[in-house]
């Protein structure tokens, strides 16, 4: 029974088609914690008490955010700076999170072509996240293959509701044991749209 | 025109002008001014208005009694609930055992102890006029002195109903002797005693009953009419309208006032009434006190010297010792004691309304009645000097000292601290802990000592005094100070502080408190560039939360109200400007409510928000789709 954390990161949520639907999707789950931090900090008021208490309580690190100028919302960044400590997470005596898993879930206008060095984005999905991976990496988390949901702003609803369905399945997945967080590490890219379909596909290719 | 008219308001304009400008300017309040011109031009003096001293008088009496219409609409009954224990509590115990007092020392002098009574009661009174008028000048009225006298002025202006109905029961001499001055015609003059009781309640029952289901419905039609002037006349002539009855039931008017001013404190015309009535009040009140001044019957005072002067000196020193009592039980500190029991040690205008009610009912004799009149009259004249002397000699020798105790300490003080903050209150008071829990300790000016005293006990660098004074800025400091924060609560004090410091300490950086858009405006007519609305943060915060519950997210309210709040200042200024224009006040309601317009009418226009272009925008969307169709 693993524990899982969902920081969750939308400052426009009102409007968003794709992350309203994964959001409640994932507040469903038995035995997720979602939090939701423009909701808990619309001051970019970070407790860093709280925030250290709530990692300290879970296994599984869950990133749920849409894609923003090749980044994070800015209270992920936030976050990062204010609740991975020296000390604490990272650097002489940092071990608090060792061993913990952190997988990031994506979402992005554009469709996964256009990630590529011929496409118009010139760099592949992994590549841009690649600060995340090794901010976590130095806090001695491991980092999962991230769980990318492409081209939302050609989805229909129904399309939507599968694929907050398949996110939903995920967690569960995770949460029950079904499947171990280990089985997601590695280089892979998870496509978010096709769900579990594709995890089960590239967990079988493995 | 009757010319002899025009002479007698030229000799009371230009008394009043002379003198009340003098008086201010020697710090002694502009009720003395008016006493005193009304001395200089009674009958003792140069005779300008000879005899006639006592018809002004009666016409004068109006300003009172439209003081009383005022005072009752300012009367919200939350605020009694409130002051409910120091009201009932202080002012009770005041009059009560005042009128005790008074009737026990009378009992020797052959009295009988109905007289006694009636004229304790009377006694018990302190002038709401002259007090509220002198606190509020000396910007006292917040502090503990203040609140205390304030408590005990509205019980005993509450009182004087229930006095004005037990008096007729207090009646010794016979009725029938009430022949001799049958000039007053009443309806109910004729009645025994117990009926004309029952009658004075029933009047005032009938002004409560017209005040909720005639007169209120009546200003809503003429408030319809959208004509200025007859909102005017219908406030005068239902002031009037009270008076006349009230005088025809034999009953004080200013009751009467008091009474229709209370049931009309709900109404939504309250604040279109009291700014009519108001400039009326003020002349007419200045009237009345020149009036008083000139009633003084210096002839009679020069017959019986010893016994006015002693009358006089033993009634306010024993107000003064019930008052200082009263004020030890109610945990007053010593300087705010002192203060307490001086300022409300005379003897009030409801004495006079109180004395000549006694006349018509023959309660008291006359020659009591003209006795007391002077020696009320010259109480009353007497308290800006009272107040005087305990400022300059009885607080220093008495009081707690604290200004000396913080001249010792200035010089180790001022080098530290480059933040004043004028007026401790709860305002200035959560800026002050804020700075001090950041490590800025500031230099405080409070004006209620006992707050000083406390606040000092607590470590916090506090001096007593009125921040208006350019000496106490000097000592506290302004001079190395680099920011002075005025968080006190009275606009006008506000604005006075803004003028002090700009004329002596113009390197200050100045960051005022103002109670809403019409003191912002005038702060910005005073060139200050920070100005901080006390409500605006607060009502906004509650919004975001309201919104927030009605399911709206968190960090789009608090763009909301951020946005809001950058737009509601941009359109004080630019309405600051216009304003400037038209070169005229915002004053009455009405006019409030046009520029609350226009403010709606701004905000209704986009504010961006919902044109918000980031993240999610739906064109980006539709391009994205094409593009890659």
């Amino acid at each position: 029974m693993a524990k899982i954390l969902v920081l969750f990161a939308h400052p426009l949520l009102e409007k968003s088609r794709v992350h309203s639907k994964l959001a409640a999707a994932a507040k469903k789950v038995k035995g997720v914690t979602f939090h939701d931090l423009y909701e808990e900090y619309p001051d970019f008021d970070i407790d860093v008490n709280e925030e250290k208490e709530l990692l300290l309580a879970h296994d599984i690190i869950v990133l749920q955010h849409p894609f923003y100028w090749y980044s994070a919302p800015p209270i992920i960044k936030q976050w990062l700076d204010l609740v991975l400590e020296y000390g604490w997470a990272y650097g002489r005596g940092g071990v608090a999170l060792t061993g913990k898993f952190v997988l990031q879930v994506v979402s992005a206008g554009g469709k996964q072509e256009l990630y590529s060095p011929e496409g118009r984005n010139r760099f592949t999905f992994r590549q841009f996240l690649t600060p995340f991976e090794q901010s976590f990496r130095l806090c001695h988390m491991e980092y999962l293959s991230p769980y990318v949901i492409h081209g939302t702003h050609r989805l229909s609803i129904t399309e939507i509701a599968e694929v907050a369905a398949g996110y939903a399945q995920l967690l569960t997945a995770l949460q029950t044991g079904q499947i171990q967080p280990e089985q997601l590490a590695g280089e892979n890219y998870i496509d978010g749209v096709k769900g579990l379909i594709a995890l089960n596909n590239s967990l079988h290719e493995q | 025109m009757n010319s002899d008219f025009l002479i007698q308001a030229l000799g009371y304009l230009a008394a009043a002008v002379v003198f009340v400008p003098i008086a201010k300017k020697l710090g002694m309040g502009s009720v003395l001014g008016y006493l005193i011109a009304g001395i200089i031009i009674g009958p003792y003096v140069t005779g300008f208005i000879g005899q006639q001293g006592d018809d002004i008088m009666h016409f004068a009496e109006f300003g009172v009694v439209m003081m009383l219409f005022l005072v009752g609409l300012e009367l919200e009954p939350e605020l009694l609930w409130r002051m409910r224990s120091s009201i009932l509590g202080m002012g009770g115990l005041q009059v009560l055992i005042t009128a005790a007092v008074v009737a026990l020392l009378s009992l020797p002098f052959h009295m009988h102890w109905k007289e006694g009574l009636a004229l304790g009661l009377i006694i018990a009174m302190s002038s709401t006029a002259i007090v509220l008028q002198t606190l509020n000048e000396k910007g006292l009225m917040r502090a503990s002195a203040g609140q205390s006298a304030f408590a005990v002025l509205l019980f005993q202006d509450i009182a004087v109903i229930p006095i004005l109905a037990v008096l007729p029961l207090l009646a010794v001499h016979s009725v029938a002797a009430t022949g001799a001055d049958a000039e007053k015609h009443t309806w109910i003059s004729g009645l025994p005693g117990w009926l004309r009781t029952i009658s004075v309640i029933g009047a005032v029952v009938g002004v409560v009953l017209a005040g909720r289901y005639i007169i209120n419905p009546l200003l809503r039609i003429v408030a319809r009419t959208r004509l200025r002037e007859i909102f005017t006349a219908t406030a005068l002539l239902l002031v009037v309208a009270i008076t006349v009855f009230m005088e025809k039931v034999g009953l004080s008017p200013a009751l009467g006032t008091f009474v229709a001013g209370v049931v009309l404190a709900n109404s939504e015309y309250k604040h279109e009434l009291e700014s009519d009535i108001d400039p009326f009040k003020g002349l007419l009140l200045g009237l009345f006190f020149m009036a008083v001044g000139a009633s003084v019957n210096f002839n009679m005072v020069a017959s019986k010297p010893i016994l006015i002067v002693s009358l006089v000196m033993s009634i306010i020193l024993i107000k003064a010792l019930i008052l200082f009592m009263l004020g030890r039980v109610y945990k007053l500190g010593m300087d705010q004691n002192l203060l307490f029991a001086t300022a409300l040690s005379q003897v009030g205008e409801f004495a006079f309304v109180l004395l000549s009610f006694s006349s018509e009912g023959n309660i008291l004799s006359k020659e009591v009645i003209e006795i007391m009149m002077a020696v009320v009259a010259i109480s009353m004249a007497l308290t800006p000097f009272l107040l005087l002397f305990n400022e300059k000699w009885l607080t220093p020798k008495l009081g707690c000292k604290i200004e000396e105790k913080v001249e010792e300490e200035v010089t180790v003080i001022n080098e530290k601290n480059k933040v004043i903050i004028a007026g401790f209150g709860h305002f200035g008071s959560t800026i002050g802990r804020f700075l001090r829990a950041n490590g800025v300790t500031p230099t405080l000016l409070e004006i209620d000592s006992d707050q000083v005293e406390l606040l000092r006990k607590m470590g916090f660098n506090v001096y007593y005094g009125d921040a208006t004074r350019a000496d106490l800025l000097k000592s506290a400091g302004a001079d190395e100070a680099s920011i002075l924060i005025v968080a006190i609560g009275n606009p006008e004090k506000v604005l006075e502080v803004v003028e002090t410091a700009k004329k002596h300490f113009p390197h200050l950086q100045l960051l005022v408190r103002a109670k809403n858009r019409m003191d912002a405006y005038e702060l910005m007519d005073a060139g200050m560039m920070h100005i901080y609305r006390e409500t605006i943060d607060t009502s906004l915060r509650l919004g975001q939360d309201a919104l927030k519950m009605l399911g709206f997210r968190a960090y789009r309210t608090k763009r909301a109200a951020s946005i809001f709040l950058k737009h509601d200042e941009k359109s004080l200024k630019t309405l600051a400007a216009t304003r400037d224009d038209l070169g005229q006040y915002i004053t009455t309601a009405r006019e409030r409510m046009e520029e609350q317009e226009k403010i709606i009418q701004t905000d209704l226009e986009d504010m961006g928000l919902n044109r918000d272009e980031a993240w999610d925008s739906e064109s980006l969307r539709e391009e994205a789709a094409n593009v890659e169709r």
